[in-house]
């Protein structure tokens, strides 16, 4: 499993000859919740991949169940890398996405989430589900970083099977809280520009 | 066998054989080049090394960064090729291969595409690409000069139509054709100096025909090649220094000069004339080799600055940071490669 684990990062990380960049952020085995634009299915694990081992290990992504649990391969990548898969077609009121997630993640591991929900035209960011803010209200003590994918889209952009391997970068930035009494729109806004402002930097 | 001798293959046994060129296969003007070019290297290497612990009030940190990155690649560039003389041919095209793989991801990367050239996209780097230096590597010449120019550059264009898509058609296929014919078509005339069976200028056998050129000696030659490239940016690069006054084209490359060029060129073709014992050609065909290399890399980094200036990044190193510029490094080879090799032809055949 390890070694699958291995080779398939670094298949990502060949494939999207990304570059990593942290800035005014450190890696960190803390708990935390990483948020990033979405525009191509290899945007979880080439971010994944792209973290250091040991933070790596206890990160999982967030994927949607109707994608990544179709056919036996996509089932077998979507267990190796420890994914959490979410049903987009069948969202209940008891079940909420939420809270499954906060159960999965307990007391140590972090997660990949894409809270645009499905993956972004071309250009431009779509606006975020509320999801992020229900898990930053619910958890106060987790870290909320924001990720900027910058070309992925051109490396396997929607409907593609076959990716073209380009350089892409992946841009790291500092974590940010629910302030308190911030209502949810402000939240949602203030994340996305944070997601934004690193396209930039 | 018969077809593929006719077809320009090489014998496919000693074309795709590791057959590593013995030490002994390597001549003495060639072994006499190795060790000034690693001493020059070593000299230019400890210079560096103390210009980055001098104050910053004595000299320009910018530009001692830049000037150890070139050392550093140029190491590199002296690894590879000598990796290539060792090991053999094959090496050396698996090198450049990658090289060219690596210039070819920066220069897609920078270039806008639409959505609809991903297929196209694909077809040149995971087939056209290694397809070349496949072809390179047999010593295909009747194939690997023909593939981009004429199937790849027409596949191209039929293969974005095909996608639907007639947004700025011509604008989209001439980026991913220059793509392909600078990094790739280009550069991969390199390496094909190994492939090539030359004859010694100006000496005839008893019937009058022209005696074969050693080929294990075609990786001298090819090492010839890149140090004077590489010279000639050192010697336009000191001279516009020195009495650099009127830019040719400030707004694409303010540092680049008439009195640099003319300066570089001549005095790489005088070093040219000077290194024509490791060639098969005569001293006056050596020093206009090297003219010619010299004014082709010039070209070749003239254009990619343009290219630059109007996408608007400095180096395709910081286009995606971390990442060393491959294109900043061999523009200058890309250009000088295919016309070293087609002189080469031409003054074996006259």
């Amino acid at each position: 499993m390890n070694l699958t684990i291995s080779v398939l990062a670094f298949a990502a990380k060949l494939i999207s000859g990304a570059s990593v960049r942290w800035i005014e952020c450190q890696p960190d085995t803390c708990q935390r919740v990483y948020f990033a634009n979405h525009t191509s299915h290899l945007d979880a694990l080439v971010l994944w991949s792209s973290l250091p081992k040991e933070v790596r290990e206890l990160t999982r992504p967030v994927a949607a169940k109707d994608y990544w649990d179709k056919g036996p391969l996509r089932r077998y990548i979507s267990k190796t890398f420890n994914a959490i898969l979410i049903d987009r077609t069948e969202i209940k009121v008891h079940q909420s996405p939420v809270d499954l997630m906060l159960r999965e993640m307990g007391a140590h591991f972090s997660i990949i989430v894409f809270p645009e929900g499905g993956r972004g035209s071309d250009d431009e960011m779509g606006e975020f589900k509320s999801g992020l803010y229900y898990i930053a209200k619910k958890r106060p003590d987790l870290e909320l970083v924001p990720v900027y994918l910058d070309n992925m889209n051109r490396v396997l952009p929607r409907g593609e099977f076959l990716p073209v391997p380009l350089l892409s970068c992946i841009t790291i930035g500092a974590p940010i809280w629910l302030d308190a009494g911030e209502s949810k729109a402000h939240f949602l806004q203030r994340a996305r520009d944070a997601v934004r402002r690193l396209k930039d930097l | 066998m018969d077809w593929m001798n006719s077809l320009g293959i090489e014998d496919l046994r000693t074309g795709l054989l590791f057959a590593p060129s013995t030490s002994s296969s390597l001549d003495r003007p060639t072994m006499w080049l190795l060790g000034v070019t690693i001493s020059l290297l070593a000299v230019a290497n400890l210079i560096g090394f103390f210009l980055a612990r001098q104050p910053e009030t004595i000299v320009n940190p910018a530009v001692v960064k830049s000037f150890n990155l070139r050392i550093r690649a140029w190491w590199l560039m002296f690894a590879i090729l000598v990796m290539g003389i060792i090991l053999g041919k094959v090496t050396t095209v698996v090198m450049f291969g990658l090289a060219s793989f690596w210039a070819l991801r920066e220069f897609i990367t920078m270039t806008p595409t639409r959505r609809a050239d991903h297929r196209s996209l694909f077809w040149v780097f995971v087939v056209v690409t290694p397809l070349q230096f496949v072809l390179v590597g047999l010593g295909a010449d009747y194939f690997f000069t023909i593939l981009i120019p004429v199937y790849a550059s027409l596949f191209v264009f039929a293969r974005i139509a095909i996608s639907d898509d007639p947004k700025r058609f011509l604008e989209r296929s001439a980026k991913i054709q220059a793509g392909l014919l600078i990094c790739v078509y280009a550069l991969s005339h390199a390496p094909a100096i190994l492939t090539t069976q030359l004859t010694v200028a100006n000496e005839v056998n008893e019937q009058g025909g022209r005696i074969p050129w050693d080929q294990a000696r075609n990786s001298g030659l090819l090492f010839y090649f890149v140090l004077l490239v590489q010279l000639s940016e050192v010697f336009q690069y000191t001279w516009g220094r020195l009495l650099g006054k009127r830019v040719i084209a400030p707004t694409i490359n303010a540092s680049r000069t008439w009195e640099g060029f003319m300066g570089g060129v001549l005095t790489t073709a005088l070093v040219g004339g000077m290194l024509w014992k490791v060639t098969p050609f005569k001293i006056w065909e050596s020093a206009l080799m090297a003219l010619a290399i010299a004014a082709m890399g010039f070209a070749g980094s003239m254009t990619m600055s343009a290219i630059k200036r109007d996408r608007g990044v400095r180096d395709y190193g910081t286009l995606v940071q971390g990442h060393a510029g491959v294109l900043d490094r061999v523009d200058s080879l890309c250009f000088a490669a295919p016309v070293f090799y087609h002189l080469s032809h031409v003054l074996m055949h006259q």
